[in-house]
């Protein structure tokens, strides 16, 4: 995040807060979009425990352009695995899968290195990402 | 009524005596050739063109419609209305524009806001197309947040997909690499530049949106 050997100012910090799926599970789909953009839109970078269905990915990028303004706030960077394949019995049960592990942040702080099944590797690179 | 004013009388008709009619929309990133491959499948099949293509991203900021195309293969047919749509992206950014382009800055902050209009125009014709032609780039990697979203749609909606691995005439190009991704599509390698392969292209997309399939409404 800086220069080798220069320290950040505590106003150039920035938050990376891990959103437990207890909280995530509290939210109705919408309010779930509006907490995740709100918090974006502030400059934070969200780790979600349980991460966003496609239908819930695409409703977010769609609500991410209706906030788009240009000199600062231009979108932003999502990464995440799906729900994982359910076993026959989770089938037969049928318990519900929920999406994997997600990392959304503002698009010109957090940039995606690489991502493979193993690891999604990303950057915060204030002023930099997108 | 819906039905009468949405659709022509011939297509209606073409309906009714069991002949096969699809709304195939093109999808994709910004920049994965869609307006490209829109351009060779009408000018193989109708002699038209979709739309102008640019190295620039978001060129196509509105979706572009053709309808009554008809296309064979090996005594199949298929008649479909195909929509063009503008790429989806999580991201616009004038500055982009402005420092890889060489835009003026008025012109790439139209752009920009026209690209976000056009993203949302783009996510909401999901729900009124019967499948989906979504084309990736072949020489980039095909794990991108967007490609997965989208797939994760179609496969939520219940549509069928069919992948066009674009650019095989660029010599990094992979398509094996997007098989390999995406195991449970089929994928057709094509070059929309050249046509090269286009007629496997055009026999997947008969066999595959031939078929009725019941989809699922949105949530």
């Amino acid at each position: 995040m800086g220069k080798k050997g220069k320290k950040l100012k505590n106003e150039d910090s920035i938050a990376v807060n891990l959103v437990s799926r207890q909280k995530l599970d509290e939210f109705t789909a919408d309010e779930k979009i509006k907490f995740i953009l709100k918090e974006v839109q502030n400059g934070k970078v969200l780790v979600l425990e349980h991460g966003l269905t496609a239908l819930e990915q695409s409703d977010l990028i769609e609500k991410t352009m209706k906030e788009i303004k240009q000199d600062t706030f231009i979108g932003i960077e999502m990464e995440g695995y799906g729900e994982e394949k359910p076993s026959f019995f989770k089938k037969i049960l049928g318990v519900i899968q929920k999406p994997r592990m997600t990392v959304i942040g503002p698009a010109h702080l957090l940039k995606t290195i690489n991502k493979d099944n193993n690891m999604i590797e990303t950057k915060i690179i204030p002023g930099k990402g997108g | 009524m819906g039905l009468f004013r949405r659709r022509s009388l011939k297509s209606f008709l073409r309906r009714i005596f069991g002949k096969k009619q699809a709304k195939i929309g093109i999808y994709g990133p910004p920049n994965v050739g869609k307006t490209t491959l829109a351009n060779r499948i009408l000018q193989d099949w109708t002699g038209e063109q979709m739309g102008s293509v640019s190295e620039v991203p978001h060129e196509t900021r509105m979706a572009a419609w053709e309808n009554d195309v008809k296309i064979e293969n090996n005594g199949s047919s298929l008649y479909m209305d195909i929509v063009d749509t503008p790429g989806i992206s999580t991201k616009v950014d004038f500055k982009e524009f402005i420092n890889k382009f060489k835009m003026d800055k008025d012109e790439a902050k139209q752009r920009a806001k026209e690209a976000t209009e056009g993203v949302i125009e783009s996510i909401r014709s999901l729900d009124d197309v019967d499948g989906i032609l979504l084309v990736m780039d072949s020489t980039r990697d095909p794990f991108t947040q967007v490609n997965v979203t989208i797939l994760g749609n179609l496969e939520a909606r219940n549509l069928p997909v069919l992948i066009a691995a674009n650019k095989i005439d660029q010599k990094t190009s992979s398509p094996a690499t997007l098989k390999a991704a995406f195991p449970q599509h089929p994928v057709v390698p094509i070059s929309a530049l050249t046509g090269y392969n286009s007629d496997d292209l055009y026999s997947h997309m008969i066999t595959h949106f031939g078929k009725k399939k019941s989809r699922k409404k949105r949530r």
